[in-house]
């Protein structure tokens, strides 16, 4: 064998096993009249490797956030199930599955199990278009962040269902307090998306991710970028906290006041879904703020070996994720005024400065001519 | 124009916020609270009925029920109080175990309450599990002298059941000696923490003179402005050989509740240590009657509880068994204010104010 072309294979083991699986697989044996189906195979291949990930990420990452909050209080987490309580994941999965779906009493039925169903797409949706690693993207979209950013204000929909469809005084105070923050802090999530966009010239992911590399333009402008994405990152974090409703934004599921909130009628795997949904959410915001600001893929010697820039990705993502960790571990929770008025009278101001001052200093630094 | 309506919102007795079974019926306009109806007795045994069937000795592992995280404390008013009754005497290594017990159970109350109270505010678990932890260290002392963690059922008249143990001694001087490190930990975390102090600033403002006309007392009247502590005002055991200071804020506000409490552990680690120096050695329980029977007539008798001015009305007929015992309880006249606090306020800042109003469901229901 020749072992060039293992370590080849090995150094770029992902994009190549795609080659091998489309060419020397499907398209081999596939009859000429339908070479289209080839297509839909592969992206419906791309669809199960997300999609797998996803979910063994999220079972793993509530294993995570409980041993590392845990650690925090001066205690352990799980650590019965499973050596370090690896196997836990699997008993709460079990768990959910065996619960009894409870429906309340006088509760819009299908507004209810509606709900549950809608809340756990956007999160899976956004996926698509995240570049993993060089070369690694399930779908090549000119405004992929435009479109992920859409995404987020499905979540709000299917919560506001949620809240009413509960028929519970309390779900509903959620369900109106959550629109209400959702929308809040969109506006600076967005906001602070822009001057990423307007430094990479184009709102297509991989291009985003491309842009940020050391050799691309002039070190000034590098440097310019740098300051820029970074202030951007900061006010795109917190919105990010906020949307995805966690501490210390999480009035929406305000445990010691309003019981779990939205989801507090939900049982078994409905309440799984919105579990699922929060991570998923989580997961979203984290992954587009590596690639938006914190260079997604890159890294050192990530041309030559193409590998490494999957590991630079997750590295950055489960590095915010241990920072909302952090933030449920220590903060307070933030009163629903005080938040609104945090989102208004702060975050959109500086948003809005942040794409003035990145406007401002595009301009002149193309016209020094150090682009 | 929009017809808007009042609702009703139980914020029912299971609720992970009301430190107890403790029911409030809160009517609401939109998320702006009009009204608080508080309903009590979810708790309600019937102690002061079941002490009037029992003799004095026999009532007082009721007290430890009372305000279950402050039993030395309760222990402690029960028995000066019957001591006030009858006359009896203290010797003097006695009264310094009273003290030093009622001061560690300050101590306890004080960082429960905080650690509870920021629970309510959503800061998951992780201050209630620093504090409990340093609560373990004393938890353990409480064992190690009565038995018991809990209900210690340690203060008898005229003294305390059993003198100390061994090591005891270094042990809680060692214990008080490591306390200030915490709360400086405590506080470094809290009382600057932006988020923390925006929720307790001028919520639930509690003016001197409503305090005063409604009874609250303790820490709560304290943070209001008043100088009120029984233990300077009617000085009972030996707090008048101690120097400590009764620390005063002027906000009112649920952040001063909290700061005040900080205050009041150090002032209550300097009571320790001076305790702890200038214990003498000694019996630690004057001669007793076996049956007791005080003489006819009636007392009341309170000591500054970690909650308040917690105290008992004895009224005696002359035989074994009380005529009446009833129990001033802190909590239950200092929550008859709540509705006051919480008007015009929204939910989260109700539950703020609860929690900063130290409520333990035993003591308010008896």
């Amino acid at each position: 064998m020749d072992v060039n072309a293992i370590v080849d294979f090995i150094l770029n083991p992902f994009v190549n096993l795609s080659y091998w699986f489309s060419e020397d697989i499907l398209l081999a044996f596939m009859p000429a009249e339908w070479f289209w189906l080839v297509g839909l195979i592969m992206n419906f291949a791309v669809f199960v490797v997300i999609f797998a990930y996803m979910m063994v990420n999220t079972l793993y990452m509530t294993l995570a956030e409980r041993k590392v909050i845990g650690r925090m209080q001066d205690r352990y987490g799980p650590n019965r199930v499973g050596p370090f309580g690896l196997f836990h994941p699997f008993t709460d999965m079990i768990k959910m599955l065996i619960k009894e779906d409870i429906v309340p009493a006088g509760a819009d039925y299908w507004v209810h199990l509606l709900a549950a169903v809608l809340v756990v797409f956007p999160g899976l949706m956004a996926m698509a278009v995240i570049p993993f690693g060089k070369g690694m993207q399930g779908m090549d979209l000119d405004i992929g962040v435009l479109y992920i950013l859409a995404l987020s204000g499905l979540t709000t929909i299917s919560l506001l269902m949620s809240g009413w469809g509960s028929r519970n005084k309390y779900a509903m105070l959620s369900g109106f307090r959550t629109a209400a923050q959702m929308i809040a802090y969109e506006v600076p999530l967005v906001l602070a998306a822009i001057p990423a966009i307007m430094l990479s010239g184009s709102m297509a992911l991989n291009v985003v991710v491309e842009d940020q590399a050391w050799g691309t333009h002039h070190p000034v402008w590098w440097f310019f970028s740098f300051v820029m994405r970074l202030a951007a990152f900061v006010v795109f974090f917190i919105s990010g906290v906020a949307t995805a409703k966690r501490s210390p934004f999480d009035i929406p599921e305000a445990d010691s006041e309003i019981v779990a909130g939205f989801f507090i009628e939900y049982s078994g795997l409905k309440f799984g879904m919105f579990f699922l949904s929060e991570y998923f959410g989580l997961m979203a915001i984290s992954t587009l703020a590596t690639v938006l600001f914190l260079g997604g893929w890159q890294g050192p010697f990530v041309d030559t070996i193409p590998v490494l820039s999957v590991f630079y990705f997750f590295l950055k993502v489960y590095a915010l994720f241990f920072i909302f960790m952090w933030f449920r571990g220590t903060l307070p929770r933030l009163r629903i005024d005080q938040l609104m008025a945090f989102s208004w009278k702060r975050l959109l101001p500086l948003a809005l400065a942040l794409i003035f001052l990145t406007g401002v200093g595009m301009v002149v630094l193309q016209g020094l001519g150090w682009a | 124009m929009l017809k808007t309506e009042q609702f009703i919102l139980n914020v029912g007795p299971q609720h992970p916020s009301t430190h107890g079974v403790f029911r409030m019926i809160v009517t609401l306009d939109g998320e702006t609270i009009v009204d608080v109806d508080l309903v009590l007795g979810y708790l309600h045994r019937g102690v002061e009925k079941l002490a009037e069937g029992r003799t004095y000795l026999q009532s007082i592992p009721l007290t430890d029920r009372l305000d279950y995280i402050c039993s030395m404390s309760n222990n402690l008013a029960y028995c000066t109080a019957v001591e006030e009754l009858t006359g009896f005497e203290v010797p003097e290594r006695a009264e310094y175990i009273r003290v030093i017990m009622a001061e560690l159970t300050r101590v306890v109350n004080h960082i429960v309450c905080i650690g509870f109270y920021l629970n309510d505010l959503g800061a998951y678990f992780t201050p209630v599990l620093y504090c409990l932890r340093e609560r373990e260290k004393i938890l353990d002392l409480f064992e190690a002298a009565s038995g018991s963690r809990m209900t210690c059922n340690y203060v008898r008249f005229g003294g305390v059941a059993q003198d100390l143990p061994e090591g005891w001694l270094d042990q809680a001087r060692e214990v008080v000696a490591a306390f200030p490190a915490f709360v400086d930990e405590l506080e470094e975390l809290l009382s600057t923490n932006e988020i923390f102090v925006a929720r307790g600033r001028d919520v639930g403002v509690l003016p001197p003179d409503v305090a005063v006309n409604s009874g609250v007392t303790g820490p709560n009247l304290r943070a209001s402005g008043v100088a009120y502590d029984v233990r300077k005002a009617h000085p009972y055991s030996i707090y008048d050989r101690f120097d400590f200071d009764v620390p005063v804020l002027h906000g009112g506000d649920c952040y001063d509740r909290y700061m005040i409490r900080i205050l009041e552990i150090r002032q209550s680690l300097r009571i320790l240590e001076q305790a702890l120096t200038d214990i003498p050695g000694g019996e630690v329980q004057s001669k007793v009657p076996r049956k007791l029977r005080p003489p006819e007539g009636d007392v009341y008798h309170a000591i500054e509880g970690p909650k308040g001015e917690f105290g008992w009305y004895l009224v005696s007929d002359g035989s074994a068994n009380p005529y009446r015992w009833h129990v001033r309880s802190a909590t239950f006249v200092n929550l008859t204010v709540l509705p006051y606090l919480c008007r015009s306020h929204t939910i989260p800042d109700l539950i703020a104010i609860l929690g900063s109003l130290d409520n333990v469901m035993g003591e308010v229901d008896r």
